[in-house]
């Protein structure tokens, strides 16, 4: 190209600008099919699925006697009685509703607590310092020995359950939250001191979109952990209306392993969903603009 | 400080649209400015230069002279510890080495946002965005996120983000540092258009010499840190300046003592 013609490129705004300006549009589409693309989503996680069943089976049948097999039922026996048995099912599935309703309130609670605590540690070092330590006591103090004592303070009942999943949620929607809200960049901070942005504004418009992210990474893990809160609590508490944890303790103790194994199945299966739910709303969220938001549902 | 080229008042400056616009009255001016940080660090070290509206004054310095601590001490961001710096106005543009945009907002909120920050109503917002949008040569992108955009167009975003504000002093840093050097030459070009259209000072921050005499009426040399002016060169070229400038022998000339006044306080 002559310097002339450079020129001409250069001069003219329609044109000019970096090398990919006649595609600057979104990513192009993988150029792979849905369908292959759902494959290689779908693939990996099934074929491991299929080897873990394989490897139930051959522990069951190879490594166990008729007489040990209640140790570890084969799979089909744990879907027959518990899956196909309704007065089975039924009491699992109350049990899960229970569990998740516990889960679900303690999550939303731990958020609300969280998130704020976060802001307010952002707004000012010696507030983080005054508090975080506390944070972090929550997070190391073990749950197994605060539990009966939330049990003596609260009563054993929903409101005890929603307070264990709490303490066991609440950490790392803080952190997340914080370290989102603190790792902007110190130009962007510049720009809105430059123009005169309130304390308010900078939360509102900046730290906050910038840790979307972050804060709905911490939503995910904390969900995973309010289930777990929900079902040792209702595991110690063994009042008011049975939940998983219950359940797997009664099953555990009349050597019922075909009903203990279906209600660790549906335990897990309810984290995964919380799990997956929240990396959903985070994606929908961020999916616009952040850079991993595409590889995490 | 050693003066090679001493700036006599009218050559080199850039005919203004306003002629006699003020032209004594500096804009901003560095009274033997000096910044040494919290840490003991002597950062910046008794600088004096003005820059008189609408003069576009470059600055080359080796990494880490204290370039962008100057430009921070311009914009108040980061205060003068000794000697003073005083500004006439209190609207500037600041572009930064990165585009600093808001990746969650696309272009046109992204431009709209010093107006929104300021609180500007939505209509004149709008309005003024669509406007510099188009001066920068981004029609059609308002609804495109930054991470779709290239280096080259995230950087038009910041300037038209700045040039909302219609600030009589602009501060660049190294803008176009990161980007490859087609890109740079042809943003160096839409920023003379500017420069001829829009009424605004500018201090220019970069690290390439010819960049610095392309798009400047005044290039201020600095030393390694703690960053002082070792140099000043008055950029003779008239202006509106073409691309062929580059191939100049004066411009090479110029360039080749600026790019020697820099190396000679670097032993
Ligand atoms: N907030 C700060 N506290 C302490 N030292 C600082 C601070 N900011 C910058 N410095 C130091 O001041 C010196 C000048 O920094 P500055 O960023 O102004 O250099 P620069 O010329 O812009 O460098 P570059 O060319 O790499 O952009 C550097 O040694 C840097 O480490
Ligand atoms: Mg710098």
């Amino acid at each position: 190209m002559s310097i002339e013609a450079r020129r001409e490129a250069g001069l003219d705004p329609a044109r000019s600008g970096a090398g990919t300006v006649s595609e600057p549009g979104p990513p192009k589409p993988a150029r792979r099919s849905r369908a292959a693309d759902l494959f290689s989503k779908v693939a990996p996680p099934l074929i491991v699925f299929v080897a873990f069943i394989a490897f139930w089976y051959a522990v069951s049948y190879l490594f166990l006697e008729e007489t040990q097999r209640f140790l570890l039922p084969p799979p089909h026996d744990v879907f027959i009685v518990s899956f196909l048995d309704t007065v089975n099912l039924t009491e699992i599935l109350n049990a899960l509703l229970s569990t998740t309703q516990v889960a679900l309130v303690g999550l939303a609670i731990a958020i609300v607590i969280g998130v704020s605590f976060a802001v307010l540690m952002s707004l000012g070092k010696w507030v983080e310092r005054s508090l975080y330590p506390y944070a972090v006591i929550l997070q190391t103090v073990p749950i197994l020995a605060i539990v009966p004592l939330i049990g003596f303070w609260f009563d054993f009942n929903f409101r005890s359950r929603v307070i264990v999943c709490v303490i066991i949620a609440l950490f790392p929607i803080i952190t997340n939250t914080l370290f989102g809200l603190q790792s902007v960049d110190q130009e962007m901070h510049d720009l809105f001191t430059l123009h005169k942005a309130s304390r308010w504004t900078r939360l509102l418009k900046l730290q906050l979109p910038h840790a979307l992210p972050a804060i709905f990474a911490g939503f995910r893990i904390s969900a995973g952990l309010s289930v777990i809160g929900a079902i040792v609590g209702d595991f110690f508490f063994r009042q008011g209306e049975p939940g998983i944890g219950r359940l797997l303790d009664v099953y555990r103790a009349a050597l019922q392993s075909e009903q203990l194994f279906a209600a660790l199945f549906f335990s897990s299966l309810l984290g995964l969903v919380v799990f997956w739910f929240f990396g959903l709303i985070g994606h929908l969220l961020t999916r616009h603009w952040h850079d991993t938001a595409g590889q995490e549902v | 400080m050693e003066q090679r080229n001493p700036p006599a008042p009218d050559t080199g400056v850039r005919p203004s649209s306003k002629p006699g616009a003020a032209a004594n009255a500096p804009i901003i001016e560095f009274r033997h400015a000096g910044k040494v940080f919290d840490d003991g660090t002597h950062a910046v070290d008794d600088v004096s230069f003005q820059v008189r509206p609408e003069e576009i004054v470059a600055i080359v310095g080796p990494s880490g002279c204290g370039k962008s601590t100057l430009l921070r001490m311009a914009s108040g961001l980061s205060p003068a510890t000794s000697g003073e710096v005083e500004s006439s106005h209190e609207r500037l543009g600041y572009v930064f080495q990165d585009a600093t945009l808001l990746p969650w907002r696309n272009v046109q909120r992204n431009v709209e946002l010093f107006g929104e920050l300021r609180g500007a109503p939505k209509e004149e917002r709008t309005r003024l965005a669509s406007e510099v949008i188009d001066l920068v040569g981004l029609k059609g992108f308002e609804r495109h996120y930054p991470k779709a955009l290239s280096g080259g167009m995230k950087m038009r975003v910041s300037l038209a983000r700045s040039l909302t504000m219609k600030p009589p002093l602009f501060l660049f840093d190294e803008p176009f540092g990161a980007l490859d050097e087609i890109t740079r030459e042809r943003l160096n070009d839409e920023l003379l258009r500017l420069f001829a259209t829009e009424d605004f000072a500018a201090i220019f921050i970069t690290h390439s010499v010819n960049e610095a005499v392309y798009l400047s009426n005044r290039v201020l040399v600095m030393s390694p840190r703690p960053g002082r002016l070792i140099g000043e060169f008055a950029v003779p070229f008239e202006f509106p300046r073409s691309a062929d400038l580059r191939f100049e022998p004066d411009f090479a000339r110029l360039s080749g003592e600026i790019s020697h006044a820099l190396r000679a306080d670097l032993t």
